[in-house]
């Protein structure tokens, strides 16, 4: 069973080289391929489950050797895959989700004659991040963490001829770069501490590391997941990551990508158990990025760039749940399992409204679109609901127990990061209802449009009327529409049945390691903190947006508003700190370089220089001056043999 | 007589040669003057040789006198074609090798 491993990075691969080797002969038939390989990657997973299942939980974990890739004395690099509860989660995940965003692509790009490299991209994307969660040692993981960074690139950047995706593309590049950093950092510090980079021998000897050291390297995987999972201080790139087409949204915010950071935390836990100061800052990074998530996903009126904020906020907060130790691990993995069924679905739905709206995303130029695309709605609908964790949906069963692992942790640091939880389900209500609001409900903005613009420009061409014309919303094809209604069913029942006799809490223990946290609140008290606040979310939203017609053009709104629209001024925070910090360094280090390292090189040369000039003039051609100089020489040395002879 | 006198002639003999060398413009009383210097060198050799009673310094005194007398026929040489190409005889007038 074990060598089917291979087979599932083995297949996606496969798709990617023929893809994009094969060139315009598979036009035809690429995107079948492609959707077929990770179809077939899924198939093999579920066998492997299947197998897993068949197993006591103990013994759930298998290894493929395949060869030693860098043999070299001490340093040993594997190319060696494990296969245990973690990693088949994520992998039940990635092929999972990433097959049905494929199959929705078939439907999504069919008007976009590049569509078999956009395939290819696609299945180069599943098999890199397939490597970095089978990975049996650090750098193997590297090896797919790169992987994941090149595909995202390719795939953000596709329509490359925007300017606007080329740039955002080179942006997620570069700021991932900042986290791939820590994270080959890590690597050599644990190679210098260990003298290996495989998982079971590094988990193994924490307890023979320094305090220090193992800070240092949690530490520099926290800032390698920050990069991936969009974190603060490196989550500048997701809102920007929005220029990709739909379907690549939802890969990198349910599947891929961005829950790479989350699973590097939890499969490194026991060197995060070990050092408890870094634990502490990775729960103050998730905290921080919730409500910064929440705040900006307020703000937005772009549909994709609000779903962009919500996605940092949640992964904000399983990456506060991981910080929390044995208490989370389990549930920072169980909400992304379900944040994955019910974000991919709200990125599928918003791409179908977009689908059928021209390319439009700015929601106030929606409104009204329920009767127009039932199905979406309703998909979209589920999915709204689970992530607001409306009761018996799969988000209340996993954030609930987020936020009560928070309490559990206790003491002061437990109540604050308790109430940022609680905080953050509020607005995550608040700002999921104003887009179901501004989607799908209330009078319908788009009809206006084309009359408005006629009254301000009536003598417009009729060709660029055309264009512009007025949207007419219509439900998309039934490949896009089945994903949806798969990804709906798992909104709605992934988190009863993980929760069910706690199955999924039995299925993960033996990885990761469990412990009940002592809650100073019941769970009834939080469930209900949690539902009321929810509820307050929501009458907030309906009673701005719902209640009152949306103004087609953006109010000014608050400095907070304004703030939050500008990404709560990450970019200029960025900018000022960052670019202008760096070009006021170069130019101070220019300057030393031509004042003092080139001072010191001009100003030898230049008394050389001026010394020989002076020295020149003994030369005059004068052949008495020379015989002046040769007897002063003789005369000298006759003195000195003689000084020699007297002393 | 004291041959120490003959070292005190050889003596003043180098200096007026040297302070010649030193002063004079002209290439032909330069040239004398050289060859009044080798000659004052030739006449301590041949003292000494008196004094310590043996031949080295005879002997250095003749090579010396080879080496003048081959010295004197390239030196003309040369005196006679700068006075040639230039209508003087003067040192200072042949100062072109400078920078």
């Amino acid at each position: 069973m074990e060598n089917l491993i291979a087979l599932l990075i083995a297949a996606p691969l496969l798709g990617a080289a023929v893809l994009l080797v094969g060139g315009r002969r598979l036009d035809a038939v690429g995107h079948w391929i492609g959707t077929l390989l990770a179809a077939a990657s899924f198939v093999i997973a579920v066998v492997l489950f299947a197998g897993l299942l068949g197993r006591s939980g103990d013994d759930r974990t298998l290894i493929q050797h395949l060869f030693t890739w860098v043999p070299v004395e001490s340093f040993q690099a594997d190319v060696t895959f494990r296969l245990d509860q973690l990693s088949m989660t994520f992998v039940l995940l990635i092929t999972g989700v990433g097959s049905l965003i494929h199959l929705y692509s078939v439907g999504y790009m069919e008007h976009d004659e590049r569509r078999r490299r956009f395939f290819g991209y696609l299945n180069l994307f599943l098999a890199a991040m397939l490597l970095l969660v089978l990975a049996d040692n650090y750098l193997l993981l590297y090896v797919g963490w790169e992987g994941v960074g090149l595909a995202s690139y390719l795939l953000i950047g596709f329509w490359q001829h925007k300017p606007s995706a080329a740039t955002a593309a080179k942006k997620a590049f570069l700021v991932n770069r900042v986290g791939d950093m820590g994270l080959s950092i890590a690597i050599m510090l644990m190679f210098t501490t260990f003298g290996t980079f495989a998982f079971g021998p590094v988990f193994g000897h924490v307890t023979d590391a320094s305090q220090g050291k193992l800070t240092a390297i949690a530490l520099m995987l926290l800032l390698a997941a920050c990069g991936k999972s969009a974190q603060v201080p490196l989550q500048s790139w997701l809102g920007d990551a929005m220029e990709g087409p739909t379907p690549v949204s939802a890969l990198i915010h349910a599947a891929t990508m961005v829950t790479a950071g989350v699973y590097l935390v939890v499969r490194s836990g026991a060197i995060f158990n070990a050092a408890p100061d870094a634990q502490l800052v990775v729960t103050v990074v998730g905290a921080v990025t919730l409500l910064f998530g929440a705040i900006v996903g307020c703000a937005k009126d772009d549909i994709k760039k609000a779903l962009a904020g919500s996605t940092m906020s949640q992964i904000g907060y399983m990456v506060l749940a991981a910080g929390l130790g044995p208490i989370g691990y389990v549930y920072a993995i169980m909400h992304l399992v379900t944040h994955g069924f019910f974000k991919a679905g709200l990125f599928l739905g918003a791409g179908s409204v977009m689908h059928g709206m021209n390319d439009e995303v700015d929601m106030r130029k929606f409104g009204g679109l329920r009767k127009y695309m039932p199905i979406t709605y309703w998909t979209f609908g589920l999915g709204y609901l689970a992530i607001i964790g409306f009761p018996g949906l799969s988000g209340f069963f996993s954030k609930d127990k987020i936020i009560e692992s928070a309490f559990a942790k206790g003491g002061t640091e437990g109540w604050i990061l308790g109430a940022v939880t609680l905080i953050g389900a509020a607005v995550t209500a608040y700002y999921m209802t104003r887009v179901m609001l501004m989607t799908f409900f209330g009078e319908e903005r788009w009809k206006h449009r084309a009359t408005a613009g006629e009254s301000v420009d009536g003598h417009a061409a009729p060709a660029e009327h055309a264009a512009h014309a007025e949207p007419h919303p219509h439900e998309s094809p039934k490949t896009m529409t089945i994903p949806m209604i798969v990804l709906a069913f798992g909104s709605v029942f992934a988190g009863a049945l993980f929760t069910w006799g706690s199955s999924f809490l039995h299925w993960l223990e033996p990885v990761t390691g469990h412990q009940e946290g002592d809650s100073p609140l019941s769970t009834w008290t939080i469930t209900s903190a949690t539902f009321v606040l929810m509820l307050i979310g929501v009458g907030a939203a309906y009673a701005q947006y719902g209640r009152r017609p949306v103004p087609a053009v953006a109010p000014r709104g608050s400095l907070v508003t304004r703030a939050a629209r500008r990404d709560l001024l990450q970019d200029d925070f960025n900018h000022v700190v960052l670019v202008r910090g760096g070009e006021h360094l170069t130019r101070s280090l220019v300057y030393v370089d031509h004042t003092l390292v080139d001072g010191v090189v001009n100003g030898t040369a230049a008394s050389v220089g001026g010394l020989s000039g002076r020295l020149r003039r003994l030369q005059n051609g004068y052949a008495r001056s020379y015989a002046v100089s040769m007897f002063g020489g003789a005369a000298l040395l006759v003195a000195a043999t003689l000084l020699m002879r007297a002393v | 007589m004291n041959p120490v006198n003959y070292l005190y002639l050889a003596a003043l003999l180098f200096t007026i040669g040297a302070t010649g060398v030193l002063i004079r413009r002209n290439a032909i009383v330069v040239f004398m003057c050289i060859e009044l210097m080798l000659n004052a060198c030739n006449l301590a050799f041949v003292t000494f040789s008196r004094m310590h009673g043996n031949l080295d310094g005879q002997v250095i005194a003749f090579f010396t006198m080879v080496v003048a007398a081959a010295e004197v026929v390239v030196g003309l040489a040369i005196i006679v074609s700068l006075f040639r190409s230039r209508h003087s005889a003067s040192v200072d007038d042949a100062s072109l090798m400078k920078l």
